[in-house]
């Protein structure tokens, strides 16, 4: 089977001259460039692809383009493998591996097949019914048995190794879809001066003007098509874009387009991504997409052959192809013979089946002069072959049509049907367009736009040629016309096409007499007429509700050939007009789109911007283990040799105990603030006063929010008289800033202050230790270091070789200690200069928990203490509130509930065996040995090994803590089974009087 | 995504924008006498309308000025945006 069911006509769009060798399910086979992987394989004779989702049926192909709902394939092996691809929108490319889905042992013989057998125990809504009962099964036997069952390809376990690039575009008019319509209107907006991009899905511009035998102008359609694309592609004011499909429209005229960038492509270069998300803000979008043939049900109308009456004749005139060799037209409309007309010019003579009495359209005419006897009032009742149809049941309807006088049997290899067209509303409906019912087509058409959005051509329910150019041309031109003043139409050049006469509103064939074989509505999610019947029977009347009770239209392609089908099924026999019974709404993506691509380039380490300080490189040439802060990578401890985390953690705050020790707290944020009202704006900002603080002094400060929970805390110093330096918190420093200047901005305009973040500019190195003061005398041998020439929460300018240095006495170690600030180019030059010098008074550099390990012990609270959840007595910060000023969220800390006395505060911990550390998110209990639900006292915030005392300390905020000072409580973690009893304690447990950090 | 006109820099992606709540939301004088009942609604209680809503956006990833925004709750369409100090004019 080589290519037997090719034509022997070359006017389509493959190059026969090109051979491209693929595998589908372990078999060599080949087709030619330009085809599709489903081309090929009907090409090769082979139809049967994959099977069905729920009866595991037979399937084969049965559309050409986007609206395929069987023909879904597992694409490649190993981590490029991609399940569920529609095997019509893969190009073929040297090398494809395909593989049937949803099939074991192998698609001709799939045990799941019995679910075909057993079809009574899938009815509509089985999920809901079948395993409700008893309800410990669900668990154990239904829900794993379901899941196993459930579900088509298998995606890779491996992580996926394409690239995949963002995009952003603005245009005037974005003109979706390259049919007659869109190809009108882009030339017209292009022609006008207007900003135009024009997207197409397939890899070939035209629409149905590559396979309608239509002309215009002097022209066929197929030579206008690529003249305009010619002098589209001439234009520097244009964006052409094929294999990209525009799948979502979002608001403000957003749109999402993804286009296929090196899938066709055989040994792509390695940057080039394999696909693009393209962002485009449109000013105004055309939807020019076209139509999508309908189905017609009927028994048995779901085996491989039996395929739309559209694609048919596109696999013949695009792809040379042929779906069979002795073929019916099955068809309640006329555009169906354009498809038989094709075959006789293949030399093959069609069965032709039509539902209507009579037609006298052109193509009908035509067809009968060439000899070929047509079945009026007539339909299929049923078809039969197992892995691909060979023969259908011809019935003649009565004169209701509702059922079949006389059956014949005739032998066929495929059936091409056609049940008229459904406009491809999706893109309008995204966008809110309100739909409405157009009952000359039965089918919806835009209406009511709530966004710059216009349907053109098919999609607007126009489906003759000469009216969709004349509305591409109008619409490209009138909608350019808001962006461009060149005011220049382009005229709709005359076209020629066959008259149609009208369809028959009949898409559903009676059953055969004596049999009920299953008529498939929705194909991909196996929903059958019989199963609309059962919902309504089972009382359900809105059409969302009987979509999900029988899932039809919620398959992967989202009802593209079967949500009109069963709408108008339902109405039938609701007996109500369509538009009463209403359609469901229309969601993003159009098409399913590769996670990959929506992701783009944010994987692994570019999912999230890094930040690093100008030490970091020291940091890692010494050994650092990293820890994330925020952005910030951040060295988390120092280890020496095979120490493991906690014996460098303890080495490191024991020496800052006892020597020196050097951090690098360049994260930390820093905000600039300036202007005569700047030392009242501080007054407001945080809750201790402001207005006195001599220059030259920092203050350490806290900020609440309204709510009068504590927001930031931080130390802040007066550099001049209207000049002051902020610092925050390594977490906070962006939502203070933006705090900042919402007060400024919004709630006081008359302060004249300006802020400005500047903690890119300043690199901070922490000096912290008994031998501090030594070290920074020796490096700044100017400046006067005791405690009088720097005393605790002063500062001093000064430099070294050069470099300009700001000392600052802070300290959050509880230590003497200093933090030198420099230039942030000059900090890795600081930072080595103080290693250097530090090390005959035994410096040692201490990452983040070391810090921690030394502010938890002082009771310095920090991140897990202000949580959102504290207020400042809760946190031991009382001292900090200020009677006599106002200042943002006092007011909330007179509410009741703020001030009782048993309120959750801050207390130490100690476990009584001075061994057990105690986990973080601990709760505190008063009797272990009580019945849940024990009533929780509060928990552990912040835990450590306390180098002072050599035992665990934590830090929990607790019930009317003061007063449990001196009292055994337990910590416990109920998840970890954990439960250790604890003495309170203060929460400053080292040097409770703060003599340290002013000696 | 909406596309928000910053009255500074002009029409930028929303993503740019840092959402900011109700604009007409007048914070009470500092060192006012104020029931706890107004205070709570000063600081807890919004409207949610569906329709037109005065809302605060900031241009944090741009000018950083917060500003007002006139905008549809329901299709969120945007009537017009002013400077702090101005007043719509739709
Ligand atoms: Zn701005």
């Amino acid at each position: 089977m080589s290519n037997s069911f090719r034509t022997t006509n070359s006017t389509g769009l493959i190059n026969k001259d090109k051979k491209i060798n693929f595998t589908f399910n372990g078999t060599i086979y080949h087709g030619y460039e330009g085809d599709t992987l489903a081309s090929a394989l009907i090409a090769n004779g082979v139809h049967l692809v994959g099977r069905s989702f729920k009866y595991h049926r037979p399937r084969g192909f049965l559309g050409v383009g986007v609206e395929e709902p069987n023909a879904m394939v597992q694409l490649h092996d190993g981590n490029k493998s991609e399940p569920n691809i529609i095997a019509t929108e893969v190009e073929l490319v040297e090398g494809l591996k395909a593989k049937s889905q949803n099939c074991w042992p192998s698609v001709q013989f799939d045990i799941g097949e019995i679910n075909n057998v057993l079809n009574r125990l899938f009815p509509a809504g089985f999920y809901y019914k079948t395993f409700m009962w008893p309800k410990s099964f669900w668990m154990k036997i239904y829900e794993p048995f379901i899941r196993k069952a459930a579900g088509m390809g298998k995606a890779p376990l491996l992580p996926d190794p394409d690239r995949y690039e963002h995009n952003y575009e603005h245009c005037d008019v974005l003109v979706v879809g390259s049919g007659p319509s869109g190809l009108a209107s882009a030339l017209a907006a292009a022609k006008n001066g207007a900003r135009v991009i024009l997207a197409e899905d397939k890899p070939n511009y035209g629409g149905s003007l590559l396979t309608d035998e239509v002309t215009i102008g002097n022209m066929s359609g197929k030579e206008w098509a690529s003249d305009t694309i010619s002098q589209l592609k001439s234009m520097p004011n244009v964006i052409l874009k094929k294999r990209s499909q525009v799948f979502g429209y979002y608001d403000h005229n957003m749109t999402v387009m993804i286009e296929r960038v090196s899938d066709h492509i055989e040994n792509p270069s390695k940057y080039t991504p394999r696909q693009r998300l393209h962002y485009i803000r449109a000013g105004e979008v055309i939807v020019s997409t076209g139509s999508i043939e309908r189905p017609i049900s009927f028994g048995n109308n779901d085996r491989p052959g039996i395929v739309l009456a559209s694609a048919a004749k596109e696999y013949m005139k695009v792809y040379e192809t042929l779906v069979g060799k002795k073929p019916i037209i099955f068809t309640n409309n006329d555009t169906a013979y354009s498809t038989a007309l094709e075959f006789i010019k293949n030399d093959i003579e069609p069965i032709i089946v039509d539902t209507r009495d009579s037609s006298n359209g052109e193509l009908v005419k035509e067809v009968q002069q060439k000899g070929i006897s047509i079945k009026f009032n007539s339909g299929i009742a049923d078809t039969k072959g197992h892995l691909k149809i060979n023969s259908a049941i011809i019935g003649k309807l009565d004169s209701a049509k509702e059922s079949f006088i006389s059956e014949e049997t005739v032998e066929c290899d495929c059936i091409c049907m056609s049940g008229g067209w459904t406009p491809t509303v999706h893109l309008s409906s995204q966008a809110g367009n309100k739909l409405k019912f157009n009952d000359d087509i039965d089918a919806f058409v835009p209406d009511k736009k709530r966004q710059k959005e216009t349907a053109i051509g098919a999609a607007n329910g126009s489906f003759t040629l000469n009216q969709s150019l004349a509305e591409g041309f109008q619409v490209g031109f009138d909608l350019s016309n808001k962006f461009t003043d060149q005011n220049n139409p382009t005229n709709s050049p005359n076209s020629n096409e066959p008259s149609y006469e009208k369809h028959e509103k009949l898409w559903c064939m009676p059953l055969p007499s004596g049999k009920k074989p299953k008529r498939f509505i929705d194909f991909q999610n196996d929903v059958a007429v019989s199963d609309v019947e059962l919902a309504i029977r089972e009382g359900f009347r809105s059409i969302e509700h009987v979509k999900r009770y029988t899932t039809l239209g919620m398959a992967g392609d989202q009802g593209k050939t079967s949500n009109l089908n069963g709408l108008q099924y339902v109405s039938k026999i609701e007996k109500k007009i369509v538009p009463e019974v209403g359609h469901t709404t229309f969601r993003p993506p159009y098409t399913p789109v590769t996670i990959g691509a929506i992701v783009g380039r944010e994987v692994g380490n570019h999912y999230l911007p890094t930040r690093k300080s100008p030490i970091h490189t020291w940091h890692e040439e010494n050994n650092a283990v990293f820890v994330a802060a925020g952005l910030w990578q951040r060295p988390r401890y120092y280890p020496r040799g095979s120490e493991d985390m906690n014996s460098a953690v303890n080495r490191e705050a024991a020496n800052v105990r006892k020597n020196v020790g050097i951090c690098d707290v360049t994260t930390l944020g820093k905000i600039d603030i300036k202007g005569p009202d700047a030392p009242e704006f501080l007054n407001r900002v945080y809750t201790n006063a402001w207005l006195k603080l001599p220059v030259g002094k920092a203050r350490y400060g806290v900020m609440l929010r309204e709510d009068g929970m504590v927001f930031d805390d931080g130390t802040t110093s007066r550099l001049s008289e209207n000049h002051f330096h902020m610092t925050t918190t390594t977490a906070q420093a962006a939502n203070v800033l933006s705090h900042l200047e919402y007060y400024l901005q919004v709630v006081w305009p008359d302060l004249d202050v300006n802020v400005l973040s500047t903690t890119e500019q300043w690199s901070g190195i922490a000096v912290a230790g008994p031998k501090s003061r030594d070290l920074l005398s020796k490096l700044f041998p100017d400046v006067d270091m005791s405690n009088e020439g720097l005393p605790f929460m002063g500062l001093v300018d000064s430099s070294m070789d050069g470099i300009k240095a700001r000392i600052y006495r802070i300290s959050f170690s509880g230590e003497l200690a200093y933090e030198v600030n420099v230039e942030s180019n000059y900090g890795l030059y600081m930072w080595k200069k103080i290693m250097e010098v530090g090390q005959s008074f035994d410096i040692q550099p201490y990452g983040t928990e070391a810090l921690s390990t030394l502010r938890i012990e002082m009771g310095h609270v920090a991140g897990a203490e202000l949580d959102g959840r504290t207020i400042p007595f809760d946190v031991g910060l009382n001292s900090m509130v200020s009677q006599k000023k106002d200042f943002i969220g006092k007011r909330s800390l007179s509410k009741d509930a703020f001030t009782e006395s048993d309120r959750q505060t801050i207390v130490g911990l100690v476990p009584l065996d001075k061994k057990t550390k105690i986990p973080e998110g601990s709760h505190i209990i008063e009797d272990n040995s009580a019945v849940a639900p024990i009533p929780k006292l509060g928990h552990v915030s912040s835990s450590c090994w306390s180098v002072e005392y050599n035992n665990p300390f934590s830090i929990a905020i607790i019930k009317d803590g003061k007063n449990k000072i001196g009292k055994n409580l337990y910590a416990v973690s109920p998840l970890k089974d954990i439960s250790i009893p604890v003495e309170v304690v203060s929460s400053h447990y080292v040097d409770p009087e703060g003599s340290r950090v002013r000696s | 995504m909406l596309e928000i006109k910053c009255p500074y820099c002009g029409k930028r992606s929303q993503n740019e924008f840092s959402y900011g709540g109700d604009a007409t939301i007048k914070r009470p004088q500092l060192g006012e006498e104020i029931s706890t009942e107004d205070w709570d609604n000063f600081v807890y209680y919004r409207d949610n309308p569906r329709g037109k809503h005065s809302e605060l956006w900031h241009h944090v990833s741009g000018c950083r000025q917060w500003f007002k925004v006139s905008r549809d709750t329901a299709t969120h369409e945007i009537f017009d945006t002013c400077k702090m100090n101005e007043d719509f004019n739709v």
